[in-house]
């Protein structure tokens, strides 16, 4: 009898030590966060929907049709028509993907800028950091939509030029967050262990030092992209990010603005996507940041 | 504490002159000549000398930068606008006041709203209560405040007549605007203080707050609230900055002449001088708050103002061991 109990004990000890990957740790607690789950799917179906346009609406975005203006939503024009008849369903469509694509560009170039300032201040200390945490200040010291605005119309309209223009300010509050991290992660052993075998600064900080400020870098990014979004759709509502014919979900909600006394579909649905697009990426960067980080979890 | 005081307002003006030279450099490098546009048609070779020596835009950019921060700083001189030719301080003057009173509004409907709701959804965790004024938090911070003033003027204005559509002339014409850039702060201040919130609640101290007996409320008046106050105050001081600048598409949709609109047109105008001094008082207002938020934390919170006494304290208790002796 000893010996079986005793074999049992082993298979727990077993079972409990056996190493649980932590990729699949964090997972788990994203799906049982109700919240972020509804956040996960309304972004997934956005993605889906607007990746896959063509599938979805068989309208031309672009292409006018005079008789067809203003047309309420009806089981041939879903949303209805715009003012220059144009289908409206497929213009959200449409629209979609360019502000996404741009909110998508402008938060990689800003984590790029981010994780290149950020780790060269935080692992090289000193004067690199004296000088790169004063430029952020001066950068932070300058309201995000104002600098956005102001690179814009230096810029110019376009898409790349608004990317640029919205990952700009973005890069200063990023660079702060991956400097504290990599200033908290330069000092442990295995680092160490690292540099005394020889490894380079710059290997250092891609292969060692890079992959752990991942959680806040992620969660950072998604967090930011409901921002981005507002940003873009903003610049475009004063006639600074993409212009017409170019289908923008701000855009739309521009001329809208002009036909709301009599017709609401113009402004109704380009603004509902709007809001469910930033709601989404806000609900899901919140419940990621509770998964990656379950100290912060209430 | 004074010696603390004095060099932050003195790392003001670095950067300020690092806020001025981003600026001047991205509209020096913008393309397009703003002397042709002024001239227009009426374009010859000696006017546009004259021009050009006249906006100081003969110099390099280095003559260039060094003028325009000369003359900022010896006669608050901004320039002109390259369109009215008003002197940019002069509109400043007369549009500034204006963006700042709804901002100000603003901030103090959001503190009454925004504070008491965080709390009491905190001090409510996971009750019905709770989850509906975060569920409409969310909501209210997903809505860009372009929709929100758009919905404000067809409902109240347009349908119902209930309020004006646009300028500031009466009590009402207020209404709308100044919610406008109410709602979605309310939003944001909510949740912040209801995270902040309840941090605190959870910590030792209050445990034994309330393991004493303690009456409720005054454990979040004087044990709670307190220590909630820091990361509080630095989102206001941030926000105030931000609002009292005049929001861009608010003030254009509502027709209010504040900074807003000032800016927008001269966006549209390509009127460099006017965007570049519109961003570098709005760039020193954020700095001033900063600032501000920075002393006030060395006033409200007893770890950090130690850190700048230590030798008055210490001498301190050597005086009173001294007494207690005597």
């Amino acid at each position: 009898m000893f010996w079986k109990s005793k074999r049992e004990t082993v298979k727990s000890l077993e079972e409990m030590t056996r190493r649980r990957s932590q990729w699949r740790d964090v997972m788990g607690r994203l799906f049982r966060n109700k919240t972020g789950f509804v956040g996960l799917c309304i972004c997934a179906i956005l993605i889906i929907l607007v990746v896959f346009a063509p599938v979805f609406t068989s309208y031309n975005p672009l292409k006018q049709s005079v008789p067809e203006r203003f047309l309420y939503p009806s089981s041939e024009h879903i949303f209805g028509t715009d003012d220059f008849g144009r289908d409206l369903w497929a213009r959200i469509l449409y629209g979609g993907r360019i502000s996404l694509l741009i909110a998508f560009i402008a938060v990689i170039i800003s984590t790029v800028g981010a994780i290149i300032l950020g780790s060269c201040a935080g692992y090289f200390g000193g004067a690199v950091d004296q000088i790169i945490t004063r430029v952020m200040d001066v950068m932070m010291s300058i309201p995000g939509l104002l600098l956005a605005i102001a690179i814009s119309s230096a810029l110019g309209a376009g898409l790349v030029n608004t990317a640029l223009a919205i990952a700009i300010p973005g890069i200063a509050p990023g660079a702060r967050i991956i400097r504290s991290t990599v200033m908290s992660i330069k000092d442990c052993e295995y680092v160490e262990a690292a540099k005394a075998s020889g490894s380079k600064n710059f290997r250092l900080i891609m292969i060692h030092i890079i992959p752990n400020c991942i959680a806040p870098l992620i969660v950072n990014a998604t967090l930011s992209i409901g921002g981005n979004i507002m940003a873009i759709s903003g610049l475009s509502f004063i006639g600074l990010g993409v212009q017409a014919p170019t289908p923008e979900w701000g855009a739309i909600l521009s001329t809208g603005k002009t036909y709301l006394r009599d017709f609401w579909p113009l402004v109704f649905f380009p603004a509902l996507f709007i809001m469910l697009t930033i709601l989404g990426f806000n609900l899901f960067g919140d419940a990621l940041r509770d998964a990656l980080d379950p100290r912060l979890k209430d | 504490m004074l010696r603390y005081i004095l060099k932050r307002v003195l790392w003001v003006i670095p950067v300020m002159l690092g806020v001025v030279i981003i600026v001047f450099t991205i509209t020096y490098l913008t393309p397009g000549d703003p002397v042709m546009t002024i001239l227009g048609s009426g374009y010859t070779p000696e006017r546009y000398a004259a021009k050009a020596a006249e906006l100081g835009l003969d110099k390099g950019y280095f003559g260039q930068l060094v003028a325009y921060i000369w003359n900022i700083i010896t006669r608050l001189d901004f320039g002109k606008s390259y369109n009215s030719n008003i002197p940019i301080v002069q509109e400043f003057a007369a549009r500034y006041p204006i963006s700042v009173s709804i901002g100000l509004l603003s901030c103090m409907l959001i503190a009454i709203i925004g504070l008491p709701l965080g709390i009491l959804s905190a001090v409510k965790q996971y009750s019905v209560l709770d989850y509906s004024l975060t569920t409409l938090a969310l909501i209210f911070a997903a809505i860009p405040s372009f929709v929100l003033s758009i919905l404000g003027l067809v409902i109240f204005g347009v349908k119902l007549g209930w309020l004006p559509v646009s300028g500031l002339d009466s009590f009402k014409s207020w209404i709308l605007p100044v919610l406008a850039n109410t709602l979605p702060g309310v939003a944001g201040i909510m949740r912040m203080t209801r995270t902040t919130m309840l941090e605190v609640i959870r910590q030792d101290y209050i445990r034994t707050a309330r393991s004493k007996g303690l009456k409720e409320s005054v454990i979040l008046r004087k044990h709670a609230l307190k220590n909630c106050l820091i990361p509080l105050v630095t989102i206001f001081g941030g926000m105030i900055a931000h609002t009292t600048a005049g929001s861009i598409i608010v003030e254009n949709i509502f027709n209010i002449r504040g900074m807003g609109t000032y800016l927008y047109s001269a966006i549209l105008a390509r009127d460099y001088p006017v965007i570049n001094g519109c961003v570098l008082l709005i760039a020193f207002v954020v700095c001033v708050m900063n600032l501000l938020v920075d002393i006030t934390y060395a006033f409200i919170d007893p770890r950090i103002r130690s850190q700048y006494e230590k030798k008055r304290v210490t001498r301190k208790k050597i005086t009173t061991t001294k007494a207690e002796v005597a």
